[in-house]
């Protein structure tokens, strides 16, 4: 076990620089001289252009820039952004939001979704089963910006129950909305997930064994059944935790999170290689630790996978 | 031109945001009300791009701050008639050459030292010297001596670069003393005084040279009515009365914060439930159908702005050569019936090739921004028909798709020609491609006066190497006429003139005004009496308490 | 999951050997008696035959498969026709479900939006589920280096924000003023949504390997001199084959949404093009105003999504044994 976590840890390290290798070069082919639309309707001077180009040494090969960017970073410096700011500064700020964000919308599709398939996989095809159903896929089907908007909307200026925007630093409570819409997709799926996984667990023997040696039905679903129908349900929940965070642009802007969302999406437009960098990488550790977690819980949840 | 960065429109850009209800907490005891001079309010803003440096902001996030913070030699009244003389006490001269600018005594930065004449000299100095690469660094183009401090790259882009100057101060700039300087320009130009409002040619006190521009673009020390108190990216900008403030536009509120939001649905939102007070513009989903009315009531305000949308034709490209084409396409497109059911009203269809709001600009001296079919059709005829398809360019990170959808669909019904809109992702590479020449076909330009004169409708847009000439027009006569505009001995004077080069620009039809803008604004039931200066920012000065 | 032994504390029953080749679970075995075998293709559509689910749910799919490839079957009108005077105008007799911003005809525009949505969300969910679930299948069964470098690589590629790889794939391929027509934008918006989202269908298919594999029958098969290719085919890829469906059938509502962002970002269909993506995006700003632009799209696609759910599930209900 011990050798395995090591190994996988060693494997972070290619990752690492294939991941962050890869994404400074999309930046850097994203088309577009990156101070062309800075000055509106009016052509930049090109002293300008010159000056700026020159700071951020943007006249470099590719494979320069992103060795300097590298070895900064692995000093631990992030550097600056086209505006000057310090990319930790923006992590720093950015990240917790992001993060709270994106728990909060795990823990409420986890315990909704969860809850939702748990109950009709053991009654398929009855009512509850339809209802769940049909209104996990107008969720899908529902663009977030409209879920957001028409929650924001009702709850904030209609009815006044939660500020239209979160705070500064958002507490748990103020992201309950927020977190809701950005999880309202996932939580779907993983409705249907666990009741794939229960419906098909439920004919398994250890279940039948389980409840002829006359367990309670508690026991049997919350024991048997449930934990090893969990591992598909897990495996997407690990996954899920870095795509919430990634994908939280539109779910930011509504309700006015601090979030790294938009700085991404600004940076990719703006070409500011290290920007984007500089975020993704700590999504992408993210990722991959869960990954390893969710690896790991497999074991635990189903003695039958080992790892040597 | 600054360009707004709130794409308030891309769908997915929606985005971030910002927000700060800081001020539902904090603000909370404030808002019993009443008390002005003790108040504070919170507007909407977007986070600037690059410090505050006056010379080096060219977008509405910072600039809006700048604009806040510092106060020129003359200032633009809301109604945007003729400017006053601001920190300056006169600008005199006798030939539109050289100027003397006497400025008034006792004004202050907001670190307690005196603006004086040199901190002008200074300032412009730093902006036009190339290597410090101030985005506006071409404005200070009218100056004598501007060439020799400020270097262009010889051969365009390209692998060479521009030589370093060879002095890094102008030689028309003089300091005569503490409180007079004169501007010497390397040819007569009448509307220059006009120019000086502009937030390029604002004063940097002293410490702005001990230390870097990165340094002080974090916090700035200007000489406006309001004083940085502190910055947090993304989040909000916290400014305060400046109490040694002497000019006319005192602020009678103690605070003012800017929260920095980048979606204006988010903002709406907090503007109707009170813990906005001022959004300077509000978004087409509450503009749509008038809700916005429902919604405010007399909290909203709708006032014009001197902003345009003009499309322009890549006139570099043979098939858009043809003058009787061009003004076939511009004479097809519905302005009235995209002002109505595009802008919901919000914006009124052009009339003009300046701006109602201009000084010297004249309504209805665009013959071509009428609809008419008929005409349309004979002189598509006349220029021998239109082969293959039609496409409008647009960028598309910001909401310009429906207007421009609207446009092509006009010219599409109106002449039967295979026209449509498109996209271009992003700002950057849009402005590239028209830089670069490589347009195939009209393309949005729009453009927000700098400073009150016809004159800024003309020179950058139409005259031949115009700073935001792009499509590449080129008529002699204009520029003849232009020319004689600029040296004209009085403001009259030099406004036929302009007219003049209007004329032949209005036959030659080398861009298609669309619409002029109305801005909606909204404030919250807290505040009272809120103005909107000439370019629809909020008048500080204007804010009380209820 | 799932196999004919127990999970954790349960001691192991004794017919444990007893499946070798098939994977029916016990109870199936009254029905049977009286038939010819079947393989496990004519049991799934013997099973599926007496589904009203599943006859529903083709008969709305088969429908808008008509739409798309026939729309004038189902409208004479041109669905990228506008006229500014109509515009926003509510759904009457005339049009049937009203007209757009632009004042084109919704109900025309929703038909014509058919094929790209259809085409484009099916496709790109088939070669996601191809390409994420024969890279899953790989892993899982070999396991080892194999699996280590197959899942590292899939890392490398989830890392890539979706718009930053969308925006350099297709800028690349789909440059501005480019004249490519719509089917071979279409296939290079599938290709980019395909290589940016395989791994996690690619995890799902792994993680329900390495639950499977080392599951009795299999063991039992591999015994028998059964090969890869075999174990595989007969035996796991049917019994993991479930969480991928279920995640495919809900991509389909997803990629028609991510088909519409890449629109709007300039990048994907151009304009005489519509999509109901496009359209719901649209219609975003007068949600308020004008709720139906938002209504009959979204509808659709609430449909669309369904019945591919609905399929999906039926199908897989029919050829999982387990659940007979």
């Amino acid at each position: 076990m011990g050798r395995y976590v090591l190994r996988r840890l060693l494997q972070l390290i290619p990752v690492f620089f294939g991941t962050t290798f890869l994404i400074y070069y999309l930046v850097w082919a994203v088309p577009g001289d990156p101070f062309a639309g800075k000055c509106g309707d009016r052509r930049c001077p090109d002293s300008y252009i010159q000056f700026m180009t020159e700071k951020y040494h943007l006249d470099d090969p590719i494979w320069m820039q992103y060795g300097t960017y590298m070895k900064n970073l692995l000093q631990g410096d992030f550097g600056q952004n086209f505006s000057g700011r310090d990319i930790s500064d923006i992590l720093i700020t950015a990240y917790p939001n992001t993060l709270k964000l994106a728990l909060v919308a795990l823990a409420i599709e986890a315990l909704i979704g969860l809850t939702a398939g748990v109950l009709t996989g053991l009654r398929r095809n009855g009512f509850l089963d339809n209802l769940v159903l049909v209104s996990t896929l107008f969720l899908i089907a529902l663009p977030t910006f409209v879920t957001g908007f028409v929650l924001q909307y009702l709850f904030g200026v209609q009815w006044k129950i939660i500020n239209p925007t979160v705070s500064n630093s958002p507490t748990f409570a103020e992201l309950l909305v927020p977190g809701f819409v950005l999880g309202s997709i996932s939580m779907a799926y993983i409705a249907r997930l666990a009741r794939t996984s229960i419906a098909e667990n439920r004919r398994a023997d250890y279940v039948r064994t389980a409840i002829a040696k006359g367990l309670p039905q508690r026991r049997v679903v919350g024991v048997h059944l449930l934990r090893n129908s969990l591992i598909p349900v897990v495996t997407y929940l690990g996954t899920d935790l870095g795509a919430l965070m990634g994908g939280a642009i539109i779910t930011e802007g509504i309700f006015g999170i601090n979030g790294i969302g938009r700085t991404v999406y600004r940076s990719i437009v703006t070409k500011e290689g290290a920007v984007v960098v500089s975020i993704v990488v700590v999504l992408v550790l993210v990722y991959l630790l869960m990954n390893l977690l969710v690896d790991l819980l497999y074991a635990a949840l189903d003695p039958r996978i080992r790892y040597e | 031109m600054r360009v707004s960065k709130r794409a308030g429109a891309v769908a997915m850009t929606a985005a971030a945001a910002l927000v700060v209800a800081a001020c539902g907490g904090g603000d909370s005891g404030e808002k019993s009300g009443g008390d002005t001079a003790n108040g504070a309010i919170t507007i909407d803003g977007t986070q600037p791009e690059v410090g505050l440096v006056p010379a080096n902001t060219t977008e509405t996030g910072g600039g809006k701050i700048i604009d806040f913070m510092w106060t020129g030699l003359v200032q633009y009244p809301n109604d945007g008639g003729a400017p006053q003389n601001a920190v300056a006490e006169s600008i005199e001269t006798t030939d539109s050459k050289v100027y003397t600018i006497k400025i008034k005594k006792g004004t202050k930065f907001h670190d307690g030292t005196e603006v004086k004449a040199k901190n002008f000299v200074d300032a412009w100095n730093w902006g036009a010297y190339s290597p410090n690469g101030a985005q506006n660094g071409s404005f200070f183009s009218d100056i004598e001596g501007f060439a020799d401090v400020h270097t262009e790259d010889p051969d365009g882009e390209g692998p060479k670069k521009a030589p370093q100057p060879k002095v890094d101060k102008m030689s028309g700039l003089k300091v005569v003393d503490d409180y007079t300087f004169t501007v010497t320009l390397s040819a007569p130009f009448s509307i220059f005084p006009v120019k000086l409002g502009y937030s390029t040619f604002m004063p940097l006190p002293d410490a702005f040279f001990k230390t870097t521009p990165e340094e002080f673009g974090k916090k700035p020390i200007g000489n406006g009515p309001v004083k940085f108190v502190s910055w947090q990216d993304n989040v909000e900008i916290k400014l305060a009365r400046f109490d040694d403030y002497t000019l006319a536009d005192k602020v009678k509120i103690k605070d003012v914060t800017v929260k920095l939001y980048q979606d204006d649905t988010a903002a709406y939102n907090d503007l109707l439930s009170n813990n906005l007070d001022f959004q300077q513009q509000i978004p087409v989903s509450a503009l749509a159908g008038d809700k916005w009315k429902s919604d405010l009531g007399e909290r909203g305000l709708n006032v014009p702005i001197p902003v345009s949308q003009i499309i322009a034709f890549p006139l570099y490209d043979k098939r858009f050569q043809n003058a009787d084409l061009r003004k076939a396409i511009s004479l097809a497109v519905n302005r009235q019936e995209i002002a109505d059911k595009i802008f919901f009203g919000s914006r009124k269809p052009a009339n003009t090739w300046s701006n109602p709001l201009t000084a010297g600009g004249k309504e209805g001296d665009c013959t071509v921004c009428t609809f008419d079919p008929e005409q349309a059709k004979q002189l598509l005829a006349k220029a021998g028909g239109f082969k293959g398809e039609l496409v409008f360019y647009y960028n598309a990170d910001a909401s310009h798709k429906e207007w421009m959808e609207a446009v092509a669909q006009s010219v599409k019904n109106t002449l039967g020609i295979n026209a449509r809109a498109e996209g271009i992702p992003t700002f950057a590479v849009f402005r590239q491609m028209i830089n670069a020449g490589q347009m195939k076909g009209p393309y949005r330009a729009g453009w927000q006066q700098d400073y009150p004169d016809v004159e800024n409708w003309i020179g950058p847009l139409y005259v031949t190497g115009g700073s935001s000439n792009d499509g590449k027009y080129s008529n002699p006569q204009v520029d003849a006429a232009y020319k004689a505009g600029t040296q004209a001995a009085d403001a009259d004077a030099a406004h036929a003139k302009f007219a003049e080069a209007t004329k032949i620009i209005d036959q030659d039809v080398p861009s298609m005004p669309m619409v002029t803008v109305n801005q909606q604004s909204g404030t919250s039931e807290r505040v009272k009496n809120v103005q909107t200066t000439n370019v629809g920012e909020i008048d500080l000065s204007s804010v009380e308490l209820k | 999951m799932s196999d004919p032994t127990m999970g954790s504390m349960v001691t192991p029953p004794a017919e444990q050997p007893t499946v070798p080749a098939t994977t029916v679970a016990p109870d199936a075995g009254t029905p049977r008696r009286k038939e010819k075998p079947r393989g496990l293709l004519g049991d799934a559509w013997y099973d599926l035959r007496r589904k009203p689910l599943f006859w529903i749910s083709t008969a709305f799919i088969l429908l808008f498969v008509l739409m798309a490839a026939f729309p004038s079957l189902f409208t004479s009108v041109d669905p990228s026709h506008g006229e500014l005077s109509r515009s926003r105008v509510e759904p009457s007799a005339n049009g049937w479900f009203g007209y757009d911003v632009q004042g084109r005809d919704v109900y025309a525009r929703v038909i014509h939006g058919a094929e790209a949505s259809i085409v484009v969300a099916v496709l790109a969910t088939i070669g996601t589920v191809l390409l994420g679930g024969t890279i899953g299948m790989l892993a899982g069964y070999r396991g080892g280096w194999v699996d280590a470098i197959l899942s590292r690589v899939a890392d490398v590629f989830f890392g890539i924000p979706f718009v930053l790889g969308a925006i350099v794939i297709l800028f690349a391929l789909n440059p501005p003023g480019s004249t490519r027509d719509k089917y071979s934008i279409m296939g290079i918006v599938v290709a980019s949504l395909v290589i940016l989202t395989w791994p996690v269908s690619m995890r799902i298919m792994r993680s329900a390997v390495l639950s499977t594999k080392e599951a009795d029958y299999i063991v039992a098969a591999r015994a028998m001199g059964a090969g890869p290719g075999r174990i595989i085919l007969k035996h796991l890829l049917p019994n993991c084959l479930a969480p991928v469906l279920v995640y495919s059938t809900i991509l389909i509502g997803s990629f028609i949404g991510a088909e519409a962002t890449l629109s709007f970002l300039g990048v994907g269909l151009k304009s005489p093009v519509v999509s109901w993506g496009i359209m719901i995006n649209e219609a975003q700003q007068f949600i308020r105003v004008s709720p139906f632009l938002l209504l009959f799209p979204a509808g659709f696609l609430v449909v669309a999504v369904l019945s591919f759910v609905m399929l999906g599930e039926t199908v897989r209900e029919a050829l999982d044994p387990k659940l007979r």
